[in-house]
């Protein structure tokens, strides 16, 4: 049991931040996108496609947060201090995004907010890839203690991340508003899709490339045999998912592209857990360092087991309430 | 330059807590009033309740925001500032935390967007009762952060082992020795403040002249909800306070300034503690009367802060001062409500100007009364963090000074601008009344909850419907 309870946390936390990704990856796409818009009318109507959602969507964040802090507090430990700029700047721009939504509406001019939103989700996305980045590179830890400095995360490779993960989420939020709207806003939303569609895939082999060049432990997981035979149908699958995502968007569909790109993260998380695993931070402490008392987890678990079905059914509730498409200029009443 | 990591990483922790506790004080208290509107609503079908819900909704929708984002930040600052403090009680912190994103914020977050958007989607019951459900789930929520709280004050259930609390008995746990007092005093405190605001609204309309009708409701309600709750709130706090002298005395010798526990407290009205000398200045004092409340007894003993070394002492002034701004804005919010209540059971509330203007000033006493209750709580609780567990200057994360202090920087530029903006919206959104929306604002649509929900208020009230 003892064994058996990190690796049952490392897969829920795992999910909640798959989750998070991608639900509030749509809807920071939005405010990605949102200078590509080319009146108050559409970025009304886009905002509308995400509003009864947002907060929802980013709870998962603080499930991933609160999740890490109850199942490895001594990985929580280690991350915030390695992240503390990051961290607190994506915060600072979810601040600004999040109160985006309500402000821009009863403010009397809503360009301050507009721009406020797209910087804030923009820039949120950002510190985000550039976490992961870092975390993919490792981190120093030293008497299971941080043991960097405040900047070390900063490295071309992390940048990178960044820009991959921005692209990405426009990417996703643009195939939610192919799926969510119809008229000019689902026009421009197809043919940004199709351009961020092709830089996903070029960030996502310059990443697959440069990880197992720089890093031996993950060119030794991904290459050596026979892991290889195992491994070798993932890129093969994400190429294929590519594919298909191009062709229904070249089709006119309105819901396959959205999914298939929730595929395509998917698979792209899928290859980062396979470089890293069992580490939750690489390339020193594994699931099992870190761990909580396996009391805590037991606690924690059997309420996560109960709740959750629950809460996943008052959110496909919500979901479904707000189905269909937003239309221009329509309220939701 | 010179920076303290550990007084650089508790400002920023203090600023950022003070800036959250503003909204979960208010859209507490607003949630069940809301919820409460629309039960009237639906039982009487009197519009004029639905007009109110739908008006307090739009101020909530903006509060609330702000207190979500502010809370996101939080719940990643215990890993950015206080790394060895959720490594030593992450085993106990961690599952209350967990528990309360489980229970309470994805149930606030889901059902605010019933409440903000689905007004025409679903039948009235399911919408009131979508206001219950946020209500319900803000405290849900404050019950689980104010067991975490008061975990850190009074610990229980516990077992250190190499300075980690591991867990033994989780009742014992959640429902540690000052959680019942803290909930109960916090809860009321959310009521009280909220009442208030309502309150000022209320006389706000009746000196202008404008929305009489709802101006009345909202002055009736929280009239008979604030001379309850807030006598009740002195009796809470009373119990409380006796708590803290079982489990903290020295919190309780710093906000009573006793220095010297041989002889009975005396009660000061004023003083001007002196932290060096060890004793009071300036004393202005009720002989006896601290000893009178704390023990029921003229010539009761309780400990003084000379028993402990200074390095164990909290920040006299601070819990001093606060202290007192606290009970003082108690028994003002006393006074105010009882006096509302006899003017009402006289029939004159509505037509006495002075007492309308007086209390349309009062809507931040609640505000200020929370935050002071808290710095209370927390600097009375220093030199721990976690109390007899952690010293606070042992809690803090490997992050340099300056790093902190730019940060900090950007915080208290970054909340003074959401936070100047968000009073200036919320106040003009009170300016324009129930009904504003439909003189000013063209029959445009939006994303937004607040025009959404001003649409609606307006076709509601031309009974048209789109
Ligand atoms: C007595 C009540 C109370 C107290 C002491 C706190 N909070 Fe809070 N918090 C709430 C009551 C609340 C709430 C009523 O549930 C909020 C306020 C407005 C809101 O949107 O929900 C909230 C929101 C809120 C959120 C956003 C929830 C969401 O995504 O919907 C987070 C992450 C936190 N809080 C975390 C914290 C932390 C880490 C605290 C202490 C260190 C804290 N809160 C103190
Ligand atoms: C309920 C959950 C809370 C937790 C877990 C918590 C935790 C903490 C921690 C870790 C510190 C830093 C140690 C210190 O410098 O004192 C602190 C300080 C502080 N907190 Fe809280 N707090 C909570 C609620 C609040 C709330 C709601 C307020 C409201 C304003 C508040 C006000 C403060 C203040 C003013 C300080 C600074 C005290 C000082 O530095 O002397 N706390 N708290
Ligand atoms: C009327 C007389 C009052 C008394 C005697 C009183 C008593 C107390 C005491 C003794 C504490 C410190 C508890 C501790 O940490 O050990 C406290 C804290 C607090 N008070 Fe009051 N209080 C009063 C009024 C108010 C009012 C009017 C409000 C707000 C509307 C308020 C809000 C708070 C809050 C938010 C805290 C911090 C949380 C907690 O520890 O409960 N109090 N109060």
């Amino acid at each position: 049991m003892e064994w058996y309870l990190p690796l049952i946390w490392a897969a829920v936390i795992g999910t909640a931040v798959a989750m998070y990704v991608i639900l509030d990856g749509f809807d920071l796409g939005i405010g990605i996108l949102f200078p590509f818009s080319k009146s108050e009318a559409e970025r009304d109507q886009m905002m509308r496609s995400i509003a009864p959602f947002w907060d929802g969507n980013e709870t998962w964040l603080v499930l991933g947060g609160a999740g890490l802090f109850v199942a490895f507090p001594r990985a929580y430990a280690v991350l915030m201090p390695a992240f503390y700029l990051p961290v607190i700047v994506m915060l600072l721009a979810l601040v600004f995004r999040g109160v985006a939504f309500e402000f821009r509406t009863v403010s009397r001019s809503k360009t301050g907010w507009n721009i406020a939103f797209t910087i804030g989700s923009t820039l949120a996305g950002f510190s985000q890839g550039v976490i992961l980045g870092g975390l993919i590179q490792g981190i120093p830890v030293s008497n299971g203690a941080y043991a960097g400095g405040t900047f070390h995360w900063a490295t071309p490779f992390a940048l990178v991340c960044g820009l991959a993960l921005v692209t990405g989420y426009g990417l996703l939020g643009a195939t939610w508003l192919v799926m969510k709207t119809e008229g000019a806003v689902q026009d421009r939303a197809r043919a940004h899709a199709r351009l961020l569609l092709f830089a996903v895939l070029g960030f996502m082999a310059v990443v697959s490339l440069w990880t197992p060049l720089s890093i031996p432990r993950i060119a030794e997981r991904w290459f050596s045999l026979p892991n290889f035979y195992f491994l070798w149908p993932i890129p093969a699958v994400t190429a294929l998912v590519a594919f298909m995502t191009w062709r229904w968007l070249e089709a006119g569909r309105d819901v396959p592209p959205f999914l298939a790109t929730i595929a395509l993260f998917l698979l792209g998380y899928l290859g980062l857990v396979i470089s890293s695993f069992p580490y939750l931070i690489p390339p020193s402490l594994t699931v099992w360092d870190t761990a909580a008392a396996p009391s805590s987890q037991i606690f924690m678990l059997l309420g996560t087991l109960l709740l959750l079905p629950m809460i996943i059914g008052y959110i496909v509730f919500i979901f479904w309430l707000f189905r269909g498409k937003v239309r221009e200029g329509e309220s939701y009443h | 330059m010179d920076f303290d990591p550990v007084l650089l990483a508790r400002l920023q922790f203090a600023f950022t807590i003070i800036f959250h506790i503003i909204f979960p004080s208010f859209t507490i208290g607003l949630s069940a009033y809301i919820a409460t509107l629309g039960v009237i609503w639906i039982r009487t079908g009197n519009d004029a309740y639905q007009v109110l819900m739908r008006f307090w909704t739009k101020i909530f929708a903006v509060s609330f925001a702000m207190g979500v984002v502010s809370g996101i930040v939080l719940s990643y600052q215990f890993g950015t500032n206080w790394s060895r403090f959720s490594v030593a009680t992450g085993n106990v912190l961690g599952p209350l935390l967990g528990y309360e994103v489980l229970t309470a914020f994805f149930l606030e977050a889901t059902f605010l967007g019933v409440l903000l958007f689905g007004f025409k989607k679903v039948p009235p019951w399911l919408y009131v009762m979508s206001a219950a459900v946020v209500a319900v789930g803000t405290s849900i929520s404050a019950f689980w952060i104010l067991s975490t709280n008061s975990w850190m004050q009074t610990p229980a259930g516990h077992e250190i082992r190499d300075g980690v609390a591991f867990p033994l008995d989780w009742f014992a746990i959640v429902f540690n020795p000052s959680f019942p007092y803290r909930f109960a005093h916090m809860l009321n405190a959310a009521y009280l403040t909220t009442g208030f605001v309502v309150l000022a609204v209320g006389a706000r309309y009746l000196m202008a002249g404008k929305n009489i009708a709802e101006g009345r409701i909202m002055l009736r309600m929280a009239i008979g909800l604030t001379a309850i709750l807030a006598p009740l709130q002195l009796i809470l706090g009373d119990q409380h306070g006796l708590n803290t002298l079982q489990h903290q005395p020295i919190k309780i010798a710093a906000m009573e300034a006793h220095w010297d526990g041989s002889k009975p407290g005396d009660f000061h009205i004023f003083a001007w503690p002196d932290e060096k000398a060890g004793m009071n200045r300036f004393e202005l004092s009720i002989p006896k009367g601290a000893s009178l409340i704390l023990t029921h007894k003229m010539n009761g003993l309780f400990p003084g802060l000379l028993s402990v070394p200074e390095a164990d002492r909290p920040p006299v002034k601070t819990v001093f001062f606060a202290f007192r701004i606290m009970v003082g804005i108690g028994m003002i919010m006393i006074a105010a409500a009882l006096l509302g209540a006899f003017l009402w059971w006289r029939g004159t509330l509505f037509e006495q100007r002075w007492y309308l203007r007086v209390v349309a000033q009062g809507w931040w006493m609640g505000f200020v009364a929370v935050i002071a209750g808290w710095v209370v709580t927390e600097s009375g609780r220093q030199p721990w963090i976690a109390y007899h567990i952690l010293r606070t200057a042992d809690a803090t994360s490997p992050v340099l000074g300056a790093t902190i202090a730019g940060t900090l920087a950007l915080f208290v530029l970054a909340y003074g601008v959401v936070f100047s903006f968000g009073i200036y919206y919320i106040n003009r959104l009170i300016a324009q009344g129930p009904r504003g929306g439909d003189t000013h604002e063209p029959a445009n649509f939006s994303a937004s909850p607040i025009s959404a929900a001003r649409q609606e208020g307006r076709e509601a009230i031309q009974k048209g419907g789109s």
